[in-house]
């Protein structure tokens, strides 16, 4: 086992150590894996040849609204879903699972059209609005963590004469924490990472987010590797430190992605 | 029978079902607006001439019948073909022969499982990147180490006999997300039965193979399915990595129908793509789960 968990990370050594190669290191055989000395121009180089700090803020902006957005709507949906009872939410709940179940690409042509209608191409709403139209399985994963909230506590508060809302904010979100921060984190990294939503819909090069940014980057400096992997890792390397911080969250996320799936 | 009457709703009714519809506005919202409006737009497109600049305009089964005689297309099927039967066992035998090695209750277990799950978490484009020049033919990572042992690596990305294994290979260090999963189903596997196994003196593997996977099968099952439609969406790497090249040997699907919406504007052709697939894709998801109807235990629960 520890041999195989050196085969998984050394991929990571030799990005960090190529992140930080002059060029003439680089193309060595036998390769060096720690120069001498470390060649931080790489990081200075790659971040300022393309407008990396302006790739930050905007794909920051992206991921900001789209956990807002999923958080919010995915968890008020499934709270209609799973905490009031009313006529017709089964058929709505099986509705909103069954898209899971299709193929994206079948929506995208005409999705694409209708931002186009709407006048959103080259924007970030195409980006950010659907989040707020709760996705299918962060609602499905919610509706399964509400119902496990005893249902004393709310119908107490209904007769009380609590509203839906009181109930949803003040009793259901608060119990649903760790789902919530479930939720929102995977929205995150789904931003983060995402490269073909903001390749549809982004034209103009000082909107892109920094997943654009580093494959225009690859395209256009296709052999400064030290530099490459230089921006790779301010790429990855917030990710890294989220994922260090928070991964009992992202264990359980993926767990219960899986086993009621 | 008597059929039970329609009786009036009651007030606490007619509020529950109002705010039973205002909670889930947003729900409904995305289903009518990105779901069942573009899915019906879809199967129109893909009856007609359609480049998103011009209204659409019908030509029956003009679309249709140009796919089937699409070359293109069937460079680009049978290479995603050839590429789902390398990458999805190579990737879910990884994953499970990770989640197996993980369950062996030792410690530092958890600090094995992050190693494993890392990659997991770099960005896809990033990935892209960092296997480019693991890759690189001459310099890279992957080749100087073969040339260490002896061995003359082949030219990977760049030879398109090798292309689509190298990509296989990339994925075999991203299966962190089904590890994880796979291991809280081998966690679920009742050890009494295990015991009960090795009591009657069966071998580890004969416990493993009638005990262990059997249990897992739903899971192993669920991963299959999720990897073929992952492979049918297979997109990000592939246009980082190669664009679809060598001589075409990595042009898959999804790049092949980006190709038709998006550079070619050929949207109601990508539309008829779309739908082929789909088809594709429910016809085999139904293979799949008839072929293995019978070594599905859903046990213990």
């Amino acid at each position: 086992m520890i041999a195989l968990s050196i085969v998984y990370l050394v991929p990571f050594v030799w990005l960090l150590s190529t992140s930080v190669k002059p060029d003439a290191q680089i193309f060595l055989f036998p390769p060096v894996w720690i120069p001498q000395p470390l060649h931080w121009k790489n990081y200075s180089d790659g971040l300022t040849a393309i407008p990396f700090a302006r790739y930050l803020g905007n794909t920051l902006l992206i991921c900001a609204f789209t956990v807002v957005g999923t958080v919010w709507s995915s968890s008020m949906v499934a709270y209609g879903l799973s905490r009031i009872p009313w006529r017709g939410r089964e058929v709505l709940f099986y509705a909103i699972v069954g898209t899971m179940l299709l193929p994206p690409q079948v929506t995208m042509v005409p999705v694409f059209s209708i931002f186009k209608t709407l006048g959103w191409l080259d924007t970030y709403l195409p980006l950010t609005v659907p989040s707020f139209l709760g996705g299918a399985f962060n609602v499905f994963l919610l509706r399964q963590f509400f119902r496990g909230i005893p249902n004393e506590l709310t119908e107490a508060a209904r007769l009380d004469g609590a509203s839906e809302w009181h109930n949803y904010r003040h009793i259901v979100l608060p119990l649903a924490k760790p789902a919530l921060w479930t939720v929102g984190l995977f929205a995150f990294i789904g931003a983060w990472n995402d490269y073909l939503g903001p390749l549809i819909y982004l034209f103009d090069d000082r909107k892109y987010t920094l997943s654009l940014g580093l494959a225009m980057f690859r395209g256009q400096y296709s052999a400064a590797w030290g530099q490459m992997m230089a921006v790779s890792v301010v790429v990855t390397l917030p990710l890294i430190i989220l994922f260090f911080f928070t991964q009992r969250t992202f264990v359980r996320g993926i767990t219960m992605t899986g086993m009621k799936g | 029978m008597p059929r039970p009457r329609r009786r009036k709703m009651t007030r606490a009714e007619w509020q529950h079902l109002r705010n039973g519809l205002l909670f889930t506005l947003p729900g409904i919202i995305g289903l009518l607006g990105f779901t069942v409006y573009p899915v019906l737009a879809s199967l129109y497109y893909s009856f007609c001439n359609y480049s998103v600049l011009k209204p659409p305009q019908w030509i029956g089964l003009g679309n249709y019948s140009v796919l089937m005689h699409d070359s293109q297309l069937g460079v680009a099927l049978r290479n995603t073909a050839i590429f789902a039967a390398m990458s999805i066992p190579l990737g879910v035998a990884t994953a499970f022969g990770l989640a197996t090695l993980l369950n062996q209750r030792v410690r530092g277990m958890a600090f094995f499982r992050t190693i494993f799950y890392l990659p997991s978490v770099m960005p896809a484009v990033a990935g892209a990147v960092l296997w480019l020049w693991i890759f690189n033919p001459q310099y890279g990572l992957l080749n100087t180490a073969l040339a260490a042992v002896g061995v003359a690596g082949p030219g990977w990305l760049s030879d398109p006999a090798w292309s689509k294994a190298a990509l296989a290979l990339m994925g075999t260090w991203g299966v962190g997300g089904w590890m994880v999963i796979f291991l809280a189903g081998l966690q679920d596997v009742p050890a009494e039965l295990q015991e009960a196994a090795h009591l009657d003196g069966a071998s580890h593997f004969a416990s493993w193979r009638h005990v262990t996977l059997p249990f897992m099968s739903p899971h192993l099952l669920f991963a299959t399915v999720m990897g073929i439609i992952g492979v049918s969406s297979f997109f990000t790497q592939v246009m980082v990595m190669t664009s679809g090249g060598p001589a075409d040997s990595t042009l898959f699907f999804a790049q092949y129908l980006f190709q038709n919406a998006f550079q070619y504007f050929k949207m109601g052709y990508a539309c008829a793509l779309a739908w082929s697939l789909a088809v594709v894709l429910i016809f085999l998801t139904y293979l799949i789960f008839r072929g293995s109807a019978r070594p599905v235990p859903y046990g213990g629960e």
